[in-house]
């Protein structure tokens, strides 16, 4: 269940309370996003939609602890990360945090195995520890027969496939998805569409979106709209959701 | 080691780029271990000079000569234990361009003043018994091929000229150091008296003096001047380091020269790794932030950008002082007779390593901060 409109306790998996987010450009305080609030529970796929700076990426940056909000607060599992130095946010991002952008991001000189197994690095888990959870999480992507292959040497949608890999490999919390589609073909990206609706009702996961395009928002349970850093509209995706405007 | 397949893949990720920078650590430390066998050459007289020697030439230089009558007179000042004379003989085996130094010496105490260049018994004992009896230093011997029993004409320029002096290889001898001159031809004084003008006779180049202790050293050095002092003949006698350290003075400050050159290599070195570091980390801006992104420390990516610095100074470092450690023993006998001999030490080797390291480390350093404050946010955008 998703909903934009309460501002008090809940028992969500995401809780985020006044959020606000400003940048400066000289003299100018540009507000990216005003007093937002916003609870996704566990599973939950949530798609932010909205016009080219409307916020949705920051929205992202910030639920993912890239950025740092100007004011309010974000809860994950009752853990509050607006407030967590540098350092602990970076330990609780490997954690909790899967991350997947438009463009890919893989490492270009890493084979598919190397570029999953990067978060692993950071773990304590042996070396054939390691391998099997890179094995089983590019089988559940469905490209375990590409994993020596190097970026150069596949498709778009298989490097985003990859890109899907390394972002659940540590079995994080909840998967950040940047325009995950926006670099594919309609094809390509319905079979990413459909990875990642598998992912969320299969394996459990919890997907926060941000696309542009109105036939992959569709495929999330909520679809959110972001103008002008508000939360103005909650649309209803593949299941009924309750949602609002936030002010 | 989790690590170490990902700082091998960004290493070899532009080749080229890769194995210029070694090659320009490898020619660096190259020359950085030729600098240092060439300095040691130069000061490695006084660093291996004896501490109980003293070495007496005419007060106004080295080429004017002093009396051999002064022989006894020194030898009965207290602290003195021997006197060996010497004359530099100046002579040419076949061309100019086969340099060795050639002195005539005094064969009775020879030995005893300079103990540490060995004659085997039964060749100094053929020498002593061969009036044009020679005995050849080991690198000399090697460098010409030549054996006991062997003739060698040499001519000389300096006292006369006519034809050749021939003599026969009685001995050769070997120095107990690493860094002893094993390039000296010696020969009889008899011979030299025998065949050079009247006005050569009966003086010496310089004298040798071995004490009975260091500590004499000052004393004794002026004791001996004293002696000689308002004499046609005014000495100046010194420490065997002493002069060695004077001696090198007089081709200018080696040292102060070589420390300039390695030190415009170095830093030359410092940019040039240092501007590759910058721009492969600068390409590498978007990876970085997906690391930091996903988990990566700041110290992570820190020790990450200097781990690559480091493994290409190693790698660097260590191809160039291979070359040189396979180098400077040729280069050394092509150099035979111009300059003692060179040695690259293990301290050298490890100087040169740890030189490497530091460049290696402070070129890494800059980017290395640059990628750790990287703010993922901003690096992304720019993507």
């Amino acid at each position: 269940m998703v909903s934009v409109n309460n501002n008090g306790d809940s028992s969500a998996l995401i809780q985020v309370r006044g959020l606000n987010k400003a940048y400066h450009r000289g003299e100018e305080e540009i507000q990216v996003l005003q007093g937002l609030n916003l609870d996704v529970d566990k599973s939950d796929f949530v798609a932010f939609m909205g016009p080219s700076g409307s916020g949705k990426t920051t929205l992202l940056n910030l639920l993912g602890g890239l950025d740092v909000p100007t004011a309010g607060t974000i809860a994950v599992s009752g853990d509050e990360i607006t407030h967590m130095s540098s350092s602990r946010l970076t330990e609780w991002r490997a954690r909790h945090v899967g991350l997947v952008f438009q463009m890919y991001n893989l490492i270009p000189v890493l084979t598919a195995y190397q570029n999953v197994e990067l978060p692993l690095l950071l773990t304590r888990l042996s070396g054939a520890e390691r391998r099997q959870h890179v094995e089983t999480a590019l089988s559940i992507v469905g490209i375990a027969d590409r994993m020596q292959h190097f970026p150069r040497q596949l498709s778009g949608g298989q490097e985003q496939r990859v890109a899907i890999a390394r972002a659940i490999v540590s079995d994080p919390t909840f998967l950040l998805c940047d325009e995950p589609t926006g670099d594919l073909d309609r094809r390509s990206a319905d079979e990413i569409m459909a990875l990642i609706e598998e992912l969320v009702d299969k394996h459990g996961k919890t997907v926060l979106m941000v696309t542009h395009d109105p036939l992959v928002a569709a495929r999330a349970h909520t679809v959110l709209h972001l103008e002008k850093g508000v939360l103005v509209e909650a649309a209803k995706g593949r299941q009924n959701v309750a949602a609002g405007g936030a002010a | 080691m989790k690590f170490m397949r990902l700082i091998r893949a960004n290493l070899f990720r532009k080749k080229i780029r890769l194995f210029l920078t070694l090659g320009s650590f490898a020619v660096a430390l190259f020359l950085f271990a030729f600098l240092a066998v060439v300095k040691k050459a130069f000061t490695g007289e006084a660093d291996l000079a004896n501490a109980s020697r003293l070495v007496i030439i005419n007060r106004v230089s080295i080429i004017n000569p002093i009396p051999l009558s002064y022989r006894d007179k020194i030898t009965r000042i207290p602290g003195v234990q021997a006197v060996t004379h010497y004359n530099w003989f100046g002579g040419v085996y076949q061309d100019e361009k086969n340099f060795f130094p050639q002195f005539v010496i005094d064969p009775e105490n020879q030995r005893q003043v300079i103990p540490e260049l060995i004659v085997p018994e039964d060749q100094w004992k053929s020498f002593l018994q061969d009036r044009q009896g020679a005995v050849v230093g080991a690198r000399t011997a090697q460098r010409f091929g030549w054996k006991i029993g062997d003739r060698i004409p040499i001519k000389s320029p300096g006292y006369g000229g006519g034809p050749a002096w021939e003599f026969n290889i009685d001995g050769i001898y070997h120095g107990q150091r690493p860094g002893d001159d094993e390039t000296q031809f010696w020969f009889q004084w008899d011979y030299f008296e025998e065949r050079v003008p009247e006005r050569f006779k009966g003086m010496a180049g310089w004298y040798e003096v071995k004490l009975n202790s260091p500590d004499d050293a000052l004393p004794v050095a002026k004791a001996i001047d004293a002696e000689f002092a308002n004499s046609p003949y005014e000495t100046k006698t010194e420490t065997e380091s002493a002069f060695a350290a004077s001696w090198v003075k007089q081709f200018g400050n080696i040292e102060f020269l070589i420390l300039t050159i390695g030190s415009v290599v170095f830093f030359t070195l410092l940019l040039v790794t240092g501007n590759t570091m910058a721009i492969s980390v600068r390409e590498r801006t978007s990876e970085l932030a997906i690391l930091k992104a996903i988990g990566f420390k700041d110290g992570t990516v820190l020790v990450l950008v200097l781990a690559e610095a480091l493994a290409i100074a190693l790698v660097g470092g260590v191809l160039g002082l291979g070359l040189a450690f396979l180098a400077i023993p040729w280069l050394s006998s092509w150099l035979s007779g111009l300059l003692p001999v060179l040695i690259l030490s293990k301290l050298m080797l490890a100087t040169g390593i740890g030189f490497a390291l530091l460049v290696g480390a402070v070129s890494g350093l800059l980017p290395g901060i640059g990628a750790m404050r990287l703010r993922v946010v901003n690096a992304l955008r720019r993507v």
